[in-house]
């Protein structure tokens, strides 16, 4: 009876060891040409018309075919699933020629059906697509006429700017598909997703693209997306080689990876985030009445703009992976960016000049105005940002050589929201912002002066000053326009309003920086999103 | 007094003496932005280093002493003597008033520090100093930090009550307030002198942790808490040593305040 036992255990062992071998061989095999990386929230949706947060955007990128997509790098607009596209002069219409024989991964074929089918769920006020508010830009239905199986003309009630740059983010979604919106046209397929643990995209087989020599896209077979908030983590997960690219990385944990691995780290260049600061200009805001009259001043803005010294908080504070900001818009951008605009050399002197032509005086080290009150006020910025913190430190360092005291704040972000939206109670905020997008539509809501997201005086019943009026006028014409040389003009006006009204006061442009394992080949990283991985489909391990 | 407790002593007055000779040992003050020297390691100029945006991290470590040591002493005895009014009252007066009064004192216990801190936080005028900023943070703690001593403090008057001398003294005609001034609270002495020490380092880690949620004290002022803050992302003790020196200190002071008070604990026994 002992020896049966100890046959059936040593025989138990050989098959638990032959198991974990097999699973072991299984596992590196599966490995092959698998792309690792972190996400850093749960996706909130595969569905690529309701896709609102950057996991979901990813997923969508990798798995989401478009019939036209802005290439990362040359940031033109390439043809895909369309072969061609006219826009109409008066902004209003698209026509999009298709490409023919091209099937879903599920083997469903596309066609022109599908684009109408897509286009009229992303216009159904019910979806509440944040992809459709681009589109939305006057009240009336979307017509959709399709011509043939290819070729198919989308009408929309009022003219929408840069209308075809407009579908980079309008992934094709199936009428017929029993899948629905798992079914795509992209190169990868989601294929297995643990909520708060990973997301399997495998291989699309039906995926219509091939290299120049005739190998179908993708090479990789799949890509494992590890849900890691935590960045010393996907850092450290890094360094193990246990994940192969980091998007988005900050320069002290870029500085730390180049000290030991040059090789991995790139630094793409001034990307299209800001770093900046604004005084608050609201009439009712709870402020003493000398503040806001300050606050309004330009003079006293642009002098605060030249006394911040940006190349030392672009040198200290991120090591030297940042650019001082210009403007409005980052010269990463480069069809929009306004290349007369300069960066604010820092002068005390030119700030003090300023100030005194409003009536500012010096008295013993400390700026006074003309009634006597010592120029005092607090900067806000949200707490555990310390790259916010340790700018806010050094403007306040700054500050103090023109004789202005301020108080620094760091304060949660809710209650930083709550004091910039609904109480006004603050006198300069020092916040970042981040631009997804290159077209200047997008930023309509910061620009209008009846916009919520007109950070400095939001919501305004009709424009107070007359440069807000005239930024209106011009931010609505580009957007009414499909000339992209008139709407050029417009938006490059709206910059030097910017700068001259200073409003805003732009303060660095961080890098994009990023980490990709050596065993990745093909990657570019670039200073869009998604910086490392844009060319998803042409990556080789 | 034991040899232990002799070496935290001197320690403690040590770290006192050193950082309230601030101004002389680092002349250069705690602000200054030294921007061509930026987390630069420890040379004969920056004894320990500088930060990330070039401040001296000697001197920040001396003035951050300061501030803690001497507002943490501060918060504690406003704690120990609202501990001592409303434990020691409690426990005195005894029924229904000690019933109240300890239901207050669970209240408290079981209210969320850090949300009220946040929520205290985001009320408090912008436009204020960083003094201000820092003496509100630690008033608030001592506002906040009496509960758990009141407990004790109402437990150890409500025992004196029944004592020999207190009745001894009642038989004699002393009553009310008198009773409580002359016979009961001095015999709380030990207890109280315990509380307060014990409270002087939990107010120093507190304000440490809330330094390090951005709380607490505020720009360009330094405190413990704000020079823990850079050892956040550090991957190893190797790495830059000099950055510890806070930590070290801070272990340093907690533990000879312990050494010092496990002395008084035996005095309140």
């Amino acid at each position: 009876m002992s020896s049966f036992r100890k046959y059936t255990q040593n025989s138990f062992r050989s098959i638990v060891f032959s198991l974990l071998c097999l699973g072991i061989l299984a596992a590196n095999a599966l490995a092959q040409g698998e792309l690792r990386f972190c996400l850093r929230s749960e996706p909130k949706t595969f569905d690529p018309l309701k896709v609102d947060d950057d996991a979901s955007s990813a997923i969508r990128y990798l798995t989401g075919g478009l019939l036209v997509r802005m290439n990362r790098q040359t940031q033109a607009l390439e043809p895909e699933l369309a072969t061609s596209w006219k826009v109409s002069k008066d902004g209003k219409q698209i026509s999009f020629t298709l490409r023919s024989g091209i099937s879903f991964s599920d083997g469903t074929p596309f066609s022109a059906e599908d684009v109408a089918y897509t286009v009229q769920q992303l216009m159904d006020p019910a979806l509440h697509s944040p992809t459709g508010d681009s589109f939305r830009s006057g009240p009336g239905n979307v017509e959709t006429k399709i011509i043939s199986p290819t070729q198919i003309s989308i009408t929309f009630p009022a003219p929408v700017a840069a209308l075809d740059r407009q579908f980079d983010g309008v992934a094709m979604v199936s009428a017929h598909s029993p899948k629905k919106e798992m079914a795509v046209l992209g190169p990868f397929m989601v294929a297995d997703y643990k909520p708060g643990a990973t997301i399997l995209l495998k291989k699309n087989p039906n995926y219509w693209k091939s290299d120049a020599q005739g190998r179908k896209l993708p090479y990789l077979d799949s890509i494992r997306l590890d849900i890691q908030s935590n960045r010393d983590v996907e850092m450290l997960r890094f360094k193990r080689g246990e994940i192969d690219l980091i998007n988005s990385l900050d320069s002290e944990y870029f500085d730390k990876l180049a000290a030991t691995n040059p090789q991995v780290v790139h630094d793409a260049g001034a990307s299209l985030d800001s770093e900046q600061m604004w005084f608050n200009q609201v009439a009712k805001a709870p402020l003493p009445a000398y503040k806001k009259a300050w606050f309004r001043s330009a003079n006293f803005r642009r002098a605060i703009s030249a006394a911040v010294n940006r190349d030392d908080l672009a040198r200290v504070v991120f090591r030297g992976h940042a650019q001082p900001a210009v403007g409005p818009v980052s010269p990463a951008n480069k069809f929009w960016f306004n290349a007369k605009l300069k960066p604010e050399n820092y002068s005390p002197d030119a700030a003090l000049k300023l100030l005194q032509a409003d009536g500012f005086r010096m008295e013993n080290g400390t700026l006074k105005d003309k009634d006597g009150n010592a120029v005092i006020f607090s900067i806000i910025t949200n707490s555990g940002n310390k790259y916010r913190e340790r700018m806010a430190s050094m403007i306040q360092d700054d500050m103090q050589k023109i004789g202005i005291h301020v108080n620094v704040v760091t304060l949660d972000f809710p209650s930083l929201i709550d004091r910039m939206m609904q109480s006004f109670d603050y006198e300069a905020i020092l916040l970042g912002l981040t631009n997804a997008g290159l077209d200047p539509s997008d930023q309509m809501n910061v620009w209008l002066s009846s916009s919520e997201n007109h950070q400095w005086n939001p919501q305004e019943k009709s424009p107070e000053t007359a440069w807000e009026a005239e930024i209106d006028k011009l931010m609505r014409a580009q957007a009414s326009s499909s000339d992209p040389k008139k709407r050029k003009e417009s938006f490059d006006r709206v910059q030097e309003i910017a700068v001259e009204q200073a409003p805003f006061i732009y303060l660095v442009n961080k890098n994009a920086l990023s980490a990709i394992s050596p065993s990745v080949h093909g990657a570019n990283p670039v200073i869009l999103l998604p910086q490392t991985y844009w060319n998803a489909e042409l990556l080789t391990k | 007094m034991s040899a232990g407790r002799r070496v935290a002593c001197a320690v403690l007055l040590l770290v006192a003496g050193v950082s309230l000779a601030a101004n002389w040992l680092a002349p250069g003050g705690y602000a200054k932005q030294y921007r061509e020297a930026t987390d630069a390691p420890p040379s004969r100029q920056h004894w320990l280093g500088t930060d990330e945006i070039g401040r001296d991290r000697f001197a920040r470590v001396l003035y951050g002493t300061r501030i803690s040591l001497l507002l943490a002493p501060a918060a504690a005895l406003l704690s120990t003597l609202m501990a001592a009014l409303i434990g020691g009252l409690a426990g005195y007066l005894g029924g229904v008033w000690a019933r109240i009064a300890m239901a207050v004192t669970d209240l408290f216990l079981s209210l969320p520090w850090l949300f009220l801190l946040i929520m205290v936080r985001a009320l408090m005028p912008l436009n204020v100093s960083p003094l201000f900023s820092i003496v509100v943070t630690f008033f608030m703690l001592g506002l906040l930090g009496w509960t758990s001593a009141a407990r004790v403090l109402c437990a150890s008057s409500a025992t004196l009550k029944d004592s020999d001398f207190v009745r001894q003294a009642r038989a004699s005609g002393v009553r009310g307030a008198r009773l409580f001034w002359i016979h009961v609270l001095p015999n709380l002495k030990p207890v109280l002198y315990a509380q307060f020490w014990v409270s002087i380092p939990v107010f120093i880690l507190s304000e440490a942790n809330l330094g390090i949620l951005g709380l607490g004290v505020a720009e360009p002022m330094p405190s413990w808490g704000s020079l823990l803050k850079e050892l956040e992302g550090l991957v190893s003790v190797g790495e830059e040593p000099w950055k510890f020196v806070p930590l070290a200190l801070l272990i340093v002071v907690v533990t000879s305040f312990q050494l010092v008070l496990s002395n008084q604990e035996e005095v309140a026994v």
